[in-house]
């Protein structure tokens, strides 16, 4: 039941058209918060994580933005239910996890999600598809806001928020943007970018956080520092990273049509063939390919919509998501078939690819445009 | 010929010499085997941050440090040992009793050691009512304590007041 009501419902992640952008897929805010005068979860005794529970899940689901959301105790959920919520990033693969006592309220548009008992006694999470750090941290501020009426926050003065581990106190703020960056992949530039990038003080990791791997050319970008700086500020510095990793794309874009467009053309032109003939994909192989459609996008290749079909493959070809349409629990191999068997579905009316310079160049000014637009945030 | 070092915490010959170069800073110490394990230190995957945490400061002041490290926090019982395994903390109580140890490592780890950031009102407003009644509360047991009734009398309806808008401010 639970899992019906994600599925019928739009989620920010599969169906937040409207806002998208050729490169960051979405932006996420999350606050890390705990109760004041008693101990962080991973440290409290079974009755106190009860009690936290048990006056956080009513305070977070009768939040406004909370109306006719999901309310789970994480111990009801099942193991496909839990790891359905990870795919989606609405839960953390630690919640799903935790030993008792552990609880998620979920808004109806899937946008904010609130866990309680995880490594912090609150980790509120807004998730807004495209480029929007500023609408994602006014909605988990007003969140936070609304949430401390009701509940007395540990806080202190000089080093902020409290939180159970020192790497989040001050803010308790990570500020992250999907990043999808099959360009500087295919050019091998990803490593100095990192490189570079980690000495700003901003970490990358793959789709699904730490320890993840890179799957589908999307790279999550975040702050690691949380005190020293308002949100304002960590928010802005961010950004200004963001937009020079953006340029760098678009850039290694424009070099791999300059040099060799054949070799990109026959990559996109391999992946539409089989994406619509296989008989067997892996939820990786997927992911690479589903990649390759969405650059095609961004060049004007396949249609506008297509973006969306491949934006929703990236959640729905995961296993969890693939059991789960399939009915029943399945084998990786019976997984593979029917992930293929979805995927040849999906991609059976989507348009053969357009391969022309004409378009290519046209492309370069428009992702000009839309670059400097998706800035402006 | 050098006189063979003693380990720092106990007095066994010590085997173990760890240099460490924190803040532009050379640290050094020496212990023996079995402290040095029950440290960590001989552990290849034990260079977590909060190892960094025990041994900052100055060679003396880094000594205290990790004798420092056997307390534990008085609110919550957690112990600096179990923060060096998980690299969190206990409750937010052990950002005191381990203040000392984290303040260095908060400044290395972020970008400034003040909180910059959102302010939550009614955190602030708690803790202003309860510095403001512990002060109260003092000055009125000193006021009895001298037998100075009048001024007792003063403060035990300034308490009063301070709770009774506490409360009306909550009910509204």
């Amino acid at each position: 039941m639970l899992i019906e009501s994600i599925f019928d419902g739009k989620s920010e992640m599969t169906e937040g058209s409207a806002k998208k952008c050729p490169v960051v897929l979405m932006t996420r805010i999350r606050l890390a918060r705990n109760l004041s005068e008693t101990p962080f979860p991973g440290w409290a005794k079974l009755p106190q994580r009860t009690q936290v529970l048990e006056t956080c899940l009513p305070a977070v689901a009768s939040l406004n933005q909370m109306k006719r959301g999901i309310t789970a105790e994480v111990e009801e959920l099942s193991d496909l239910e839990k790891q359905i919520l990870v795919e989606r990033h609405l839960i953390s693969r630690e919640l799903s996890g935790a030993p008792e006592k552990a609880g998620v309220v979920i808004s109806k548009d899937q946008s904010v999600s609130v866990m309680i008992n995880e490594e912090d006694h609150l980790r509120i999470q807004v998730i807004k598809s495209g480029y929007r750090f500023k609408q994602a941290w006014n909605s988990a501020n007003v969140v936070d806001s609304t949430l401390e009426d009701e509940l007395d926050y540990a806080f202190s003065s000089r080093i902020g928020f409290l939180t159970a581990c020192p790497t989040n106190v001050g803010t308790g703020m990570r500020a992250s943007a999907m990043m999808h960056l099959p360009a500087l992949v295919i050019s091998n530039q990803m490593e100095k970018v990192v490189r570079a990038v980690n000495q700003l003080g901003i970490a990358v990791r793959g789709l699904f956080g730490e320890g993840s791997d890179a799957s589908g050319s999307i790279f999550q970008i975040s702050n690691q520092t949380t005190l020293g700086e308002s949100e304002e500020e960590i928010i802005k510095r961010l950004s200004s990273v963001l937009k020079t990793i953006i340029d760098q794309e678009m850039n290694a874009r424009e070099k791999i049509l300059e040099k060799d467009p054949n070799k990109l053309f026959d990559k996109i032109g391999r992946a539409y063939g089989i994406l619509q003939n296989s008989h067997l994909l892996s939820s990786s192989e997927c992911m690479n390919l589903a990649s390759l459609v969405r650059f095609g996008v961004d060049l004007e290749m396949f249609s506008e919509e297509t973006r969306n079909t491949v934006d929703r493959m990236f959640i729905e070809c995961q296993p969890g998501h693939i059991q789960h349409l399939a009915g029943k629990s399945i084998d990786t191999n019976e997984r593979d078939a029917f992930r293929s068997e979805y995927l040849r579905k999906q991609f059976e009316n989507v348009e053969r690819p357009v391969f022309t310079m004409d378009n290519s160049e046209k492309r370069e000014d428009s992702s000009e445009a839309d670059s400097s637009k998706g800035e402006k945030e | 010929m050098a006189k063979p070092l003693k380990c720092d915490l106990c007095d066994e010959s010590a085997t173990v010499h760890l240099t460490q170069i924190l803040n532009n800073q050379i640290h050094k110490i020496d212990l023996c085997e079995s402290c040095a394990e029950s440290k960590g230190i001989t552990d290849p995957n034990g260079y977590s941050l909060a190892d960094l945490l025990v041994k900052p400061g100055e060679e003396s002041e880094g000594m205290t440090e990790v004798l420092d490290s056997f307390e534990e926090c008085p609110e919550c019982g957690y112990t600096q040992k179990e923060f060096k395994k998980t690299g969190r903390l206990g409750c937010e109580h052990c950002y005191e009793t381990f203040g000392p140890l984290l303040s260095s490592a908060l400044a290395g780890m972020h970008r400034g050691d003040k909180h910059k950031g959102k302010v939550p009102e009614r955190a602030v407003e708690r803790k202003s009512f309860e510095d403001r009644l512990s002060t109260l509360e003092s000055d009125l047991e000193e006021a009895i304590q001298k037998e100075h009734y009048e001024e007792a009398a003063r403060y035990r309806d300034q308490i009063l007041e301070l709770k009774k808008a506490k409360k009306a401010e909550e009910t509204a």
